[in-house]
Formats: C-alpha cells, structure tokens, sequence
C-alpha cells in the first residue's frame, strides 16, 4: 500500500471516496423546468431593460425641455414680424441664464406647421408667428418671468412657453411606463419562483422515500430544505444564463437596429442596459433557492 | 411467552455497577389508528432495557410495523405514553426529533436504501448527517461493509446487489452510528433461511456490543432458534412479552 499502484481496488476507493449528492441530481422533467425559468427570466430581463430605458429617455426628455425655451412673437405697430423676432432675440439674449437665443426664419417656422398644414399651401401675406429659441443654461436657468419682464421691458408682445406644462406629462408618462416595465419584472420575478416552489413541492413528493430515509436517519428539516435548495438554485442558475443571454442579445438587436437612439428615440437602449443584466443568473438563483427552501420547509412541517 | 433477555449489555462503565438496567423503552397503554379506522395497536405496554434483546413476533397485520414506527416517531400514538430514552415522543419538539433518531437504527422491511447512491454512501450516510468530515470515518465505513461481508461491493450501486447484500446493507447503514436502539422490520424476510441465521449473528453481535435491539418478524423457527425473548402482537394488542 505504499504507492497508489500498489494499493488494492477496495482501499483506493476509499482513499478517493467524496460523498455522493443526497438527492439525486436530476430528471427527465428538468429539462422542461429550465426551459421555462429561462423564458421567465427573459421577459425579466426585457422589462428590466424597458424599465432602464424608460428612465433613461424620461431624464434626457425633460432635461432638452428644461434647457430650453419658446418665445411666440406677435409684432405689433406697423413692425415686421421678422423684426419684432429679431427684437425679441436680441432682448432676451441678454438676460442672464439664456446662453442662446435664435430667431427663427419665416421658413422655418413654416417648417413646424408644415405636419399640420402641408407642404405649399402657406400663402406668403398669411401671418405666420415668429418663433425664438432659447437655450438655457442647464445650471442656473431664468424663470418664465425673468423672460416675460425683459420682453416687456423692450415693449415687445410675445408668450413664454418654457415647457412646464410638457414636463409635467413627459415626467408622468415616463414613470408609468418605467412603473409598468418594473411590475412587469416582479409579477415575473413572482411566478419564477411560483414555478420554482411548485416544481420544489413535486419533488419532495416524487422523493418522498428518500426524504424519509434521511429523516429517519436524523436529517433536520432545514438540511433536507437545504439539498432542494442547492439543486434548484443550480437549476436555476443555467436558466438565468439562458435567459439573460437571450435578453442581452434581443437588447442588442434592438440597440444596432436603431442606431444611437435604440429602435425608437421614445425607448433608447443603451449598451450599459444589457450589462445590467449580468446579475441576472446570480439573482435568478437566489431567488430559486428562496422559494424552494421556503416551499419544502412548509411542506416537510406540515408531514408530521 | 417472555422470557429474561439472555443477552443484556450494559451500555456504560457506569451502569455495570447498577443492579438494575436502565429502561431504554417503555410504552404505557398505547393505542394507535390511522385515521378515523379501527386501533391497530391496543392497550400496548411493555418496557425494554438497555442492552436488551428482543423479537417483536406476530401474524402480518398484527401491528407490529406500526409498533416500530411509533418507537422512531415516524407515527404518534393516539393514546397512551411512550418514553425513550427518558423523553416523552409525544411532546418531543419537532427541533430535537434529529438527534433522537441519530440515537435509532432503522432497519426497513423494503430495505429503504438510496438508490442512486453507491453501497459507500448508504452506509455513510448516518455519519454524514451527524455532520462529521468524510476523512474522519471513511476507513470505519469500509471496515462495517467488510464486517456485513460487503467488502468488495464498496462502490456497487443498490440496484445491483441481491436481496441479501441489500438486507445486509441495510444493516450496516442502521448500526453505521453506533445506534442506542436497533429496530429491525422483517430484516429476514427477504432472505433465505442461512443468510436469514447470518444476520441474526450480526445482530447478536452488535448486542454484545451494547445495543439493545429490537426486530418485528414473523419466523417463528428463527426465533425459537435465537433463545431470545419475545414480544408477541395479536390484533394489535401484546398477548406476550415484558412487562411495564
């Protein structure tokens, strides 16, 4: 016994003997059982995505609205629209908080009329109200009053449209759909692990024989919650991968399809959205092994 | 009929200096059904000592299972009193029943062994639950297979051994923790009559060593054979055996 080759078959198998899986490690059915964690796991991961996305356009949304302003002209005393715009701009430029102010030309305020008039059909003595932009300093913009008082002060007649209304119900439906897309990740969150209780209930009972072996044998409840647990959360662990790879490359498609902005300016998926999803298996795991120690917990109290 | 245990082991230093044996088992008036059903086991009473040895015989249905399941509270008596090793199984929290039962070997009648685990493995398995290190017992695993003359069935799986070596297996798995209590159902009615003598051996062996054992069977000629005292089951109620 004094080297390996000289030891008998017997004494070698002891000598490399680890102790085998108490509960036998898997069967035909869990295959399926994967298969639908991973399908779980990728509508997760999807709201979980919409969810980043949603906050993400709500924030660049309202901040382009915050760090501007319209000024609507109307020229008054035998004054050129034009001019009066031009006036406008001039006067506003100079108050502080604005970085920029544009008037904008005849033509381009037909531009914005355009989706609701038509191409052509402005006549050119129709009066068509002149625009100025503002660009507002992000930090420290003026308020609508600041605005309206240098307009005033220039004795200029226009409307300050500094968005306020528009945020309101950008910032609104931008949480609900993020909202949405975070109900919609736990309601799935909630029936991966419905899954997982119901799948770890089934086992005990398929099981039942080697559960009351190891009872008898002196196993606690929680050691025998403990191997359902671990073997669940491996499982679980595969589907998560699946799942989120499967997410990850749906968000990717999504992102090259539209460019920069997503496949929609209105949900931009950026790149660091899909790495967010690299806790998913980790998450979908712990998950797994919650609910089936909890299940088999109740069940294994509730026997005797 | 009773008869005084020929094989009485004290299981310490100390209780070789008593006069008398310390009871491991008593069941005081224990009556059990299943359900709403009829008592399988009536008025039941009897008190064994430790080191004691004893067959619990009767004819199939008699309850004599039901008895062992009571002992290692795998059922709960619906009257009457059973204490084990000082403790009171009806009102044992469900917390302690593990360290009750590493105390009980349980030898199933259908043998109960893991299938998908190695001959290894289910005799380790009460160790193993104990919470010890494998290295710390696996030489002591190797010699009990050995002693149940499994020696070179190690890594054989359950399903290819015979229904002796299963029995035998199932043995060794019971007394692997050095149990204060054997319960044995049928161990030999799965066997024929010479290996069904073997095992008696291993089982009066283990006696010698200590432990009081208790085994259902309904082999009246190995029990005659045995000279040990018997406990007999008729309709659920102990028409033989020792007393309260």
């Amino acid at each position: 016994m004094s080297s390996p080759a000289g030891q008998n078959p017997a004494a070698a198998f002891v000598k490399a003997w680890t102790p085998g899986p108490l509960m036998p490690r898997g069967d035909a059915r869990d295959g399926g059982l994967v298969f639908v964690i991973a399908v779980l796991c990728f509508f997760a991961c999807v709201s979980a995505v919409c969810a980043l996305a949603a906050d993400r356009a709500a924030t660049g949304w309202t901040a382009q609205l915050r760090d501007s302003a319209t000024v609507l002209v109307r020229p008054s005393g035998g004054e050129s629209a034009d001019a009066a715009a031009a006036r406008a701009a001039e006067a506003l430029a100079d108050v502080k908080g604005v970085s920029e102010a544009r008037a904008l030309e005849r033509e381009q305020a037909a531009a914005l009329l355009e989706p609701w008039l038509g191409k052509g059909v402005l006549a050119d003595d129709l009066p068509v109200p002149r625009l100025v932009t503002l660009d507002l300093d992000p930090k420290a913009p003026p308020s609508a009053a600041d605005l309206e008082n240098a307009l005033k002060a220039k004795a200029i007649d226009a409307t300050v449209d500094d968005h306020s209304l528009w945020i309101k119900d950008i910032v609104r439906a931008a949480a609900l759909a993020r909202d949405a897309a975070l109900a919609v990740f736990v309601l799935t969150a909630l029936a991966a692990a419905a899954v997982i209780a119901f799948a770890a209930r089934a086992v005990l009972a398929t099981r039942r024989e080697i559960v009351e072996v190891l009872h008898v044998a002196g196993a606690k409840d929680g050691f025998i919650a403990g191997l359902l647990a671990e073997r669940f959360a491996a499982m679980a662990f595969v589907a998560g991968v699946g799942g989120a790879v499967l997410a990850a490359g749906f968000g990717a498609a999504v992102r090259l399809a539209g460019g920069g902005q997503g496949l929609t300016p209105v949900l931009p998926v950026a790149w660091t959205d899909l790495a967010a999803l690299a806790p998913c298996p980790v998450i979908v795991a712990c998950l797994a092994s919650l609910a089936a120690r909890s299940a088999a917990l109740r069940l294994l109290k509730a026997a005797r | 009929m009773s008869r005084k245990p020929s094989h009485t082991f004290p299981a310490s230093d100390a209780d070789t200096a008593r006069a008398e044996p310390e009871p491991v088992l008593n069941f005081a008036g224990v009556g059990l059904r299943y359900g709403r059903g009829e008592e399988v086991l009536r008025e039941v009473s009897f008190t064994l000592d430790a080191g004691s040895f004893h067959f619990l015989t009767g004819p199939s249905g008699a309850g004599k299972s039901s008895l062992l399941k009571l002992i290692y509270r795998a059922e709960r008596p619906s009257r009457g009193l059973i204490t084990l090793f000082g403790q009171d199984l009806q009102v044992l929290p469900r917390s302690q029943l593990p360290l009750l039962r590493r105390r009980i070997g349980v030898v199933f009648q259908e043998f109960r062994l893991l299938e998908h685990l190695s001959a290894f493995d289910n005799v380790a398995l009460p160790l193993r639950l104990a919470g010890r290190a494998p290295k710390s017992y696996r030489d002591d695993v190797a010699e009990m297979l050995a002693w149940v003359g499994l020696g070179s069935k190690l890594h054989a799986m359950p399903a290819t051994l015979s229904g002796g070596e299963k029995q035998r297996l199932a043995i060794a798995r019971a007394v692997m923790g050095q149990p204060d209590i054997l319960l044995a159902d049928e161990p030999t009615g799965n066997v024929d009559h010479e290996m069904g003598l073997r095992i008696l051996r291993l089982f009066v062996e283990l006696n010698r060593l200590g432990t009081t054992v208790l085994i259902a069977s309904h082999d009246q000629e190995l029990v005659a054979r045995s000279g040990m005292p018997e406990l007999r089951l008729d309709q659920g109620r102990l028409t033989a055996g020792a007393a309260p």
